[in-house]
């Protein structure tokens, strides 16, 4: 530790130094200033656009692809692939995964929204294939032994014990992309992130903070946004489906 | 015991869990279209195997089961789950879909002739919601439909358990140790709705159970199992002392 400490010059001096150039940055942010309104609109609706397309495409994907992955009604050669996927969709950072999309198929909000359903399937399969494999099989045996389909036992056996946790993960995942969504910017697979690292780059430092500030608005109205969905599926499921 | 008249017949069927030890060790036995048979014996004789293995929840190892004209034990796919939903099945701890309505696990027992996408959106035939609301009375629950199956009591529940059986319109009802796990009061009921409801749209009941009295006192005939083999099998006057202990073994526990 005291090896790093040296190395990365994490001393007292360096950190008041850093200080100092903290307290000007702050005061250059203050007041903040909506220097491209346009730009700002543009890149917040971008955003909001990605997450919910991500989102929406990749909790459709991770509901098959998590179901594949639950080791108690599937067989070996399906779940094997699919825990392959989520794993490798599980491997690196949204931003990491970000640039290579960049790369494969261009700047622009493309990128961003490959970028993210491979972060949902990563998440909300590996959370929907272990809800699953907690589930009361006594349950399933029961629609089983009536001569239910495969399907009709994923429907009724199945799918009543998990809807309530797979429309928590859904929710989070909503969220969480909603954020990811103003970062993938940052390496050109668009959205807000862009315009804030261009903000950045030109030392607009009251216009980032105009930038951050209508991001945590974002995301606020984004909890807001999911508490509803939460709210709507799990008032329905009272009646006929959780 | 002729043909017609045989609802069930099974031949030679042995189920190993671990290779060479026999759960089942060759039962034959042929059931008659009416009537309740009780099966009893001791903890681990391999009642509840027996009765997994007609409607194949449990894969025998060896040995014919024949039901509906045919040798069940080797099928699979469809026509396994075509055999299937002409056996109702009834569990010791219910086995309801706890989330889902009194109502949708009644309908569940109309799965095996309900397409998926029907199902999903409980487009279910007006013929079988009226049967589900009818056989809801019958076993006086008229008032549940739509209480979600998690807020009713133990007996309550064997009751739409049972229900739910009944909704397959089966050709033969199983029930694995309905009544352990109610108290003797409920029993009797619940055993009563099964011997009422099978004679009334004429199933035949296999009912595996450990309470010799209920045994007595429900069943028109009485199999006794001891180490995965039949020990007796007639009427229930003939449950004497003495075949009570080839059955459970010992006889400290018969009271004088």
């Amino acid at each position: 530790m005291i090896y790093a400490l040296g190395r990365l010059d994490f001393s007292w001096d360096r950190f008041v130094t850093g200080l100092d150039n903290g307290a000007r940055f702050i005061g250059r942010m203050l007041p903040p200033r909506i220097a491209q309104p346009d730009s700002l609109a543009k890149g917040l609706i971008e955003s909001l656009e990605i997450a919910i397309l991500a989102s929406s495409m990749g909790i459709l994907l991770s509901l098959p692809i998590g179901l594949f992955a639950a080791r108690n009604l599937m067989p070996v050669w399906a779940t094997w692939p699919a825990r392959a996927i989520i794993a490798a969709a599980r491997s690196f950072h949204p931003v990491i995964v970000a640039i290579i999309f960049v790369k494969a198929v261009g700047f622009g909000a493309l990128a961003g929204i490959c970028a993210l359903v491979v972060a949902s399937i990563g998440f909300i399969g590996k959370l929907f294939a272990e809800a699953i494999e907690e589930i009361s099989l006594k349950q399933v045996e029961a629609v089983r032994a009536t001569g239910a389909s495969f399907m009709n036992v994923i429907l009724f056996g199945v799918l009543p014990q998990v809807f309530g946790r797979f429309i928590g993960f859904a929710t989070y995942q909503l969220d969480s992309n909603l954020r990811n969504s103003t970062m993938v910017g940052i390496v050109g697979a668009g959205g807000i992130g862009g315009t804030l690292f261009s903000a950045f780059q030109r030392f607009d430092y009251d216009f980032v903070a105009a930038i951050l500030l209508s991001i945590i608005a974002m995301i606020m109205a984004g909890e807001v946004l999911a508490t509803w969905v939460r709210g709507v599926f799990l008032e329905k499921g009272k009646v006929d489906g959780e | 015991m002729n043909a017609a008249s045989t609802a069930l017949s099974v031949r030679g069927l042995v189920k190993e869990y671990v290779r060479g030890k026999k759960v089942l060790d060759g039962i034959t036995i042929d059931f008659a279209a009416s009537g309740l048979s009780a099966v009893i014996g001791p903890s681990g004789t391999g009642k509840s195997t027996l009765l997994r293995c007609v409607n194949r929840l449990v894969e025998p190892t060896a040995g014919q089961i024949h039901f509906g004209g045919r040798d069940i034990a080797p099928l699979k796919g469809r026509a396994l789950r075509e055999a299937r939903r002409e056996i109702g099945m009834v569990f010791q701890e219910y086995n309801l879909v706890e989330r889902l309505s009194v109502m949708e696990n009644l309908l569940s027992g109309r799965l095996g002739y309900t397409p998926a996408f029907k199902a999903w959106l409980r487009r279910f035939p007006q013929e079988d919601i009226d049967r589900a609301f009818a056989l809801l009375d019958q076993v006086g629950l008229g008032s549940f439909a739509n209480q979600r199956a998690d807020a009713l009591s133990g007996g309550q529940r064997q009751r739409v358990g049972i229900a739910r059986a009944v909704m397959q319109r089966p050709k033969l009802l199983l029930a694995d140790e309905p009544t352990s796990s109610l108290d003797p009061k409920t029993s009797v009921e619940i055993m009563g709705i099964m011997r009422d409801l099978g004679r009334e749209h004429g199933i035949p009941v296999i009912v595996n159970m450990h309470d010799v009295e209920l045994a007595k006192r429900f069943a028109d005939r009485i199999v006794g199992m001891s180490g995965g083999r039949i020990v007796y099998d007639g009427p229930p006057d003939g449950l004497t002392d003495d075949v009570l202990k080839t059955i459970y073994g010992g006889e400290s526990w018969l009271a004088g």
